[in-house]
Formats: C-alpha cells, structure tokens, sequence
C-alpha cells in the first residue's frame, strides 16, 4: 500500500477544505441553527414530545444526518470530479498507485470534511436544545459509517458526471428528497399507514432510524435492520467503485 | 548505450472504433532526447498517454527500464515524469504545494531541498507562494515541468512544452531539458516546432496517421534526407530554361531572376562545376550563386506528404 501517496491526496484534499473553512464550516452551522429555530422554535412548541423527546432534540439525529449525508456527497463528487474537469486528473493516473489508494485518498478526506461537519452541528445543537446520547460509540460509529458509505456514493456520481449539471443532478433530485422522506424531521409512526409502507422502501429511512437509536435509545425500526442497510448500502458502492475501476469506466479511456 | 523505454507492437483502439496506435514499436535510449514529431492527431498524445498509464492499450507491450508498464505499474511509473500539453493545476493551489504533492502522490517522502532544487532551477522559487492563478502561461508551464520532475524520474515526457510560449522562454526550457540530460533523464518530447526538434533532440521519430514513419539521429537524418539547393540568380530574367541546361532539371524562381538546381552533396560529382559552366554557355549572366541546406521542416513535410500520397 502506498500510504505516502493516499497520504498526499488526502492533505491536498484537506487544504482545499481548509482554504474554505468560513464557507465550509459556518454555512452548515448557519443552516442548522436556522433548522432549530424554525423546526425546534416555532413547529417544535407546537409539537408533543415524540416518544417521551423534545421534538427539538428529536430531530438532532435528522439534522445531523442530513448535513453529513449531503456534504460526504457534495465533497466527494466534487473532488474527484475537479481534477477531471479542470484536467489536473491526469497526473493521478499516471502515478504508481492503484485504484484502491486512490479511492481511500478522495474519499478518506471527504468523510473526514462531513464528519467534521456532523460533529460541529452537534456542538451547535447543544446550545440549543438538552441532548443526552444513549450509545455514544454506537452514534459514533453509525456517524463515520455513513460519512464513509456516502462519500463512496458521491466519488460514484464525481467519476459518473460529464458536466456540473449532472453533478447536481442526483444529489438534488434523488438524495435531497430520500433524506428529508426518510424521516429526518419525524417518526415514521406519525405518517399515515400507506406513507409508512412507502417509507420501508427509503433506504436513507433506516439510518436516520439507526443513528437516532444511539442518540435516544429507540427507533422505528430494529438496530439490526439499520446495521444491515448501511451495511448493504456500504458495499453496493464499494463494488460499484470496485466496477469503475477495474473498467476505467469514464475514467481510463 | 541501453535501452530505458521499450515499445512493442503497442496498438490503440478507442471504443468508437478509431485506431490512434497502429502498431507502434519503438526503442528509447537511456539519457537521450528524442522529439516526435507530427501533424495534429498522428498519435503521439496518445502514444504517450498510454505509456504514461493515462490510457489502456489495445495491444502490444511496453517496459520501462525492464518493468512491464501494466504489469509492474507501480515500478515502471514511478520512473516517468508527464508534462501535459494543456496547462492543467488547481488554480488556488500554491507553487510549492502543488509540486509538493506530486511528489508525495509518487510515493516520494517529502525533501525540501529537492523541491528547492527544482523550482530554482525553473525560476520558480521567488513565486514558491504564490497561487497558481497568479501565473503567467509561461510560469504555469514551468510549473508543470517541476511537477513532472518532484519525484526525480529518469524519464520526462514533455508533450508540446512550449506551445504558446514566448522565444525567451523557450529557449530557457531547451537549456532545462539540456541540463536534465546532463544529469542522465531520458526526454521524450512531442512538438510542432520543427526549430525545438533541430535544436535539442538526438533522435527524431515521425508519426503519422498513428505509425511511425521512421525514427532516426538527427544529424543522419539531415545528412541522408536533407538535399542542397544551389540558388543562381541572374542579371536578366528568363522567361524559360534554355534547352542546353534541360538536363539539370531546374527550377525557376523568383519570376525568373533565379534558378534552383537541387543535388545530393553526398553523391561523388554535384554537377555544380559542369552546371555553371554550361549556364555561361548558355549566355546567362551570373550575379550571385547561394546554397541552402534543406531543414528538418522540409524533410518531415516531404516524409508526411509521401505518406498521405501512399494512403490516397
């Protein structure tokens, strides 16, 4: 393994983070606190506890989710997606590293920049609502498993997109709605029974339920079943990066 | 002298079905500077991409320093250094972090000194902080060559290095790659200035139509292919060339104040003696007699005008 090179990319990636910390870091904060004054605020005081929680607090996991689901996207695609459009993509190809290298490089730092970003939001939320988190290993791990899992999804759409156009395509219209439908906001239990059913169908719905599960102790749907999904979902895009890869699908002509 | 870069039968088939590479083999020596050169889309991108690992060959073999370039990838390429044709950097990159992480994307631990050495060396040290944005095309250039040359590779690429730079500048970049010859990296480089290939190659190779047409020393080149003119301009004009000389085969030039009479200087007898002679028994006045030595340009239009002839 050479660990020298993921080493370099992963650093580069950072410092492109970091030559954009006020944007990177204060936007998500800003957003967030928005969520909790309109959501927590405003619908919350009108909102019974959900399941013996403030619905402030309630819909902590969901934020967080949301954030770092959309952001290990955003991140990932964009990283690897620049380098191709700016053509500086030529010189990672022509090192001696391999595929594997490569992807633990891009993706290894936009999970970092997500989960940083999931763990500011925390921070936030504690100025705002009373927060106690039932597993916080469990959270823990459910938090870098999604950075990673989605970070693998986004370096998918960066090699799949050929314009910026299509590199927003599936983050705006197939993630953004499956996050906020798969219960980010809610408990699955306050829907309508057929909303309910379609909601088994959100692969995004057992996470957001697995990582609430660390943070309150319960969920809509078994611990193992999220485990299961994240799970599945992980290595469908590993063997999806694996594909790639070995094809040089739009990559390696 | 051994060979560093071995090409065999390498052919190129893009999925659209058009054949880039057909069937290229080529020998590199190791430490010395070969220019290929050909007209746009003969190949040599390609040729050098696919060597370069940037795209898959269809067939064929090729080995750097005895590493099979698919096989033992990481070994051949860590040998190779790329300067693209285009200029491609992260604009908000800094000078220094760029080169930095090419050589740390190469496997390199990171060496200050060697980073110092290079961007010195490229008149890059006084802009080591400056974002790549801020650069001139020239600098921008420079840039790439010292990304190409982080990892200390004994062998550069240089695909059309000086495409858009000024005089000044180039000539900077031949004495660049001199030195890297001194100091024993083989240089390959692809270029539409015929001058580039004349003032620093060893070797040049000529691609056309994703073949190579031949590949031979410069100087052989220009002594076996390169013809002499002998240019005899008169005091009157001649509308025709007399029928005592119709076996010079000459030609007239500027509107008939000059004849062209072309010979091989290698063969035994020019014919010059014999051809002046009879000129002034022609009753023609001589006012002065010029030679020209054809130049690389001439030979490799002629060597590529035979070649689409063939294919026509």
């Amino acid at each position: 393994m050479n660990w020298t090179a993921i080493w370099a990319i992963y650093t580069f990636e950072m410092a492109r983070f970091f030559r954009t910390i006020k944007q990177s870091l204060i936007s998500p904060v800003i957003s967030t606190s928005l969520y909790f004054v309109v959501f927590g605020a405003a619908i919350g005081s009108r909102i019974d506890k959900v399941e013996g929680v403030q619905y402030g607090a309630f819909i902590v996991p969901g934020l967080i989710m949301l954030a770092v689901m959309t952001q290990s996207i955003s991140n990932a695609s964009y990283g690897i997606y620049f380098p191709k459009f700016i053509g500086t993509i030529y010189e990672v190809l022509s090192a001696p590293i391999s595929f594997l290298e490569i992807v633990i490089g891009y993706v290894g730092a936009a999970a970092t920049k997500s989960l940083l970003i999931g763990i500011i939001i925390l921070i936030t939320s504690f100025f705002f609502v009373k927060i106690e988190i039932a597993h916080p290993f469990a959270m823990v791990a459910f938090l870098v498993l999604t950075c990673i899992s989605f970070a693998l999804l986004g370096f998918i759409i960066g090699i799949w997109a050929e314009n910026w156009e299509q590199l927003q395509l599936v983050p705006l219209l197939v993630i953004t709605p499956l996050i906020f439908l798969g219960g980010s906001f809610y408990s699955i239990s306050m829907l309508p029974s057929v909303w309910q059913i379609i909601s088994m169908f959100n692969p995004v719905f057992y996470l957001i339920s697995g990582f609430r599960w660390a943070f309150f102790g319960f969920a809509d749907v078994p611990i193992a079943i999220s485990l299961l999904a994240i799970g599945t979902f992980t290595l469908l895009c590993l063997a999806t990066v694996w594909w790639i890869f070995k094809s040089g699908w739009r990559i390696r002509q | 002298m051994s060979t560093i870069l071995s090409i065999k039968n390498l052919r190129k088939q893009y999925e659209d079905g058009f054949e880039a590479l057909k069937t290229i083999s080529l020998d590199i020596n190791e430490g010395e500077i070969i220019a290929l050169l050909g007209p746009n889309g003969a190949g040599k991108t390609t040729l050098i991409s696919t060597v370069c690992g940037i795209t898959k060959p269809t067939a064929g073999t090729v080995t750097v320093a005895g590493f099979d370039i698919i096989k033992e990838y990481r070994s051949a390429r860590s040998l190779i250094g790329l300067v693209p044709q285009e200029i491609a950097l992260e604009p908000f990159g800094r000078v220094i972090s760029t080169v930095q992480f090419s050589r740390g994307l190469f496997g390199k631990s990171r060496n200050d000194a060697v980073i110092e050495d290079i961007l010195r060396r490229l008149s890059l040290w006084d802009k080591r902080n400056s974002q790549i944005r801020e650069l001139s095309g020239g600098m921008k250039r420079r840039v790439l060559i010292a990304k190409a040359l982080a990892h200390e590779p004994r062998i550069l690429f240089l695909d059309e290095p000086t495409a858009g730079v000024d005089v000044e500048l180039r000539k900077d970049m031949w004495a660049v790659v001199r030195k890297l010859r001194a100091d024993g990296v083989t240089t390959i480089l692809t270029t539409h200035y015929i001058e580039e290939a004349e003032a620093i190659a060893d070797r040049i190779g000529i691609i056309s139509e994703g073949e190579i047409l031949l590949v031979e020393e410069k100087n052989n080149l220009m002594a076996r292919m390169g013809q002499k003119q002998l240019e005899v301009q008169l005091t009157a004009r001649l509308s025709d060339i007399p029928i005592s000389l119709a076996n010079y085969e000459l030609g007239i030039a500027d509107e008939g104040w000059t004849l062209i009479y072309r010979y091989d200087l290698k063969a035994d007898r020019t014919g010059i003696t014999k051809l002046l002679t009879d000129v002034s028994a022609a009753g023609l006045q001589l006012r002065d007699v010029v030679t020209r030595q054809s130049s690389l340009e001439d030979i490799f239009v002629s060597l590529v005008r035979k070649d689409v002839e063939k294919v026509t």
